[in-house]
């Protein structure tokens, strides 16, 4: 009898020993995943917070001078209207003869000051950022803009972060070379790596947005 | 100096020049292609105008390396397909040119215009040809000419 008791005891151990072994390797992969992720939900707040970082980039001219109302993009930090009669045209790419892609090549052409990236061309109306006068809006519009599937390709949270993480346009925003003259063109207040990371946590955090503007 | 395989007109040709040499002069310096003319360089004006990969594009301000594979046609070439003729004969039948200089980015940009948008109103000229400068003021006799080559390609 005591024995089988102890043989049972050495069989339980075993047995616990194995499941809390399980438990700390799931763990790690697990962990490992997390990782990527903030180590807990993020609050509302902090949420919040976080679309104030994404608003800030947003809207510096690197990239909010695509992201017009009108029917012309806009150029440097004073985001005057594009030169040279350079308009929006029907799919956003400029029209037959004087496409964006006229000028605008795969990547920054150094040696001319003309910026570029793949697939150059403006935002959709649907993703205006500004109003017909040039006048950037507030953080409430553009973040309601911006959660709206209706206008934005229905993205949801885990797109809205791929998006920021992997376009080439966004991407372009924080190496956007340098002018004809050789100064380099002003960068949005975040690093890129800074910007992805506070759109995962607004994007765990649910996406929130501002209340007032 | 780094080199460069381009096709021009459909011609394969080879140069060996700074990365950073805008198109337009590859064209007219090393390969002694004048007909793609220089009236600005910072792409105001559209007299560079050629043909990359069936695009209007300002070789003033497009670097040689980044053409890559993508096929080049300039005002030399045009009249090999129909529409790059009918816009060359409108143009002597409209009796468009004064001095010329600009007309070889006009040319370019119509046939461009022409190839995407068949039927242009006078809408879609003025916002397709507005970024071509012209400084003897030819711009009722380029609209006429389009819609006279428009005709013609019907």
């Amino acid at each position: 009898m005591l024995r089988l008791g102890q043989a049972m005891f050495r069989w339980s151990s075993i047995i616990l020993f194995a499941c809390a072994a399980c438990s700390t390797t799931s763990s790690s992969a697990a962990g490992q995943d997390m990782a990527k992720k903030t180590t807990a939900t993020p609050t509302r707040d902090a949420g919040l917070a976080a679309w104030q970082q994404i608003y800030s980039v947003l809207t510096h001219p690197r990239c909010i001078n695509c992201h017009t109302a009108t029917n012309y993009p806009q150029q440097g930090d004073d985001r005057h209207r594009h030169l040279f009669n350079i308009i929006r045209g029907p799919g956003g790419k400029g029209v037959a003869g004087l496409n964006c892609v006229t000028c605008h090549q795969g990547s920054n052409a150094e040696s001319t000051g003309v910026p570029g990236a793949h697939n150059w061309q403006l935002a959709p109306l649907s993703m205006r950022w500004q109003d017909l006068d040039d006048k950037i809006l507030s953080s409430v519009e553009v973040c309601r803009s911006l959660t709206d599937r209706s206008k934005n390709d229905n993205l949801g949270g885990a797109g809205l972060l791929k998006h920021h993480d992997q376009e080439p346009l966004v991407l372009w925003a924080f190496q956007p070379g340098h002018h004809r003259d050789g100064t380099a063109r002003t960068l949005p207040p975040l690093t890129h790596e800074e910007f992805v990371a506070a759109t995962r946590t607004w994007v765990e955090a649910g996406t929130p947005c501002p209340q007032n503007p | 100096m780094e080199a460069f395989k381009l096709t021009v007109n459909g011609q394969a040709k080879e140069v060996t020049v700074d990365p950073g040499t805008p198109l337009l002069w590859v064209l007219r310096e090393d390969l002694k292609m004048t007909g793609t003319k220089y009236g600005c360089g910072i792409a105001a004006c559209g007299a560079c105008t050629v043909h990359v990969a069936g695009i209007a594009t300002r070789s003033c301000v497009v670097p040689v390396s980044l053409v890559g594979d993508r096929p080049i046609v300039t005002i030399e070439g045009i009249g090999q397909d129909s529409v790059g003729r009918a816009v060359q004969d409108a143009w002597v039948s409209e009796d468009v040119v004064q001095c010329g200089y600009c007309q070889s980015g006009q040319i370019m940009g119509a046939v461009a215009l022409l190839k995407s948008l068949p039927r242009p109103t006078d809408a879609h000229i003025e916002e397709a040809m507005g970024g071509n400068l012209c400084r003897c003021g030819t711009y009722v006799r380029i609209r006429q000419a389009i819609k006279t080559a428009s005709q013609q390609l019907k």
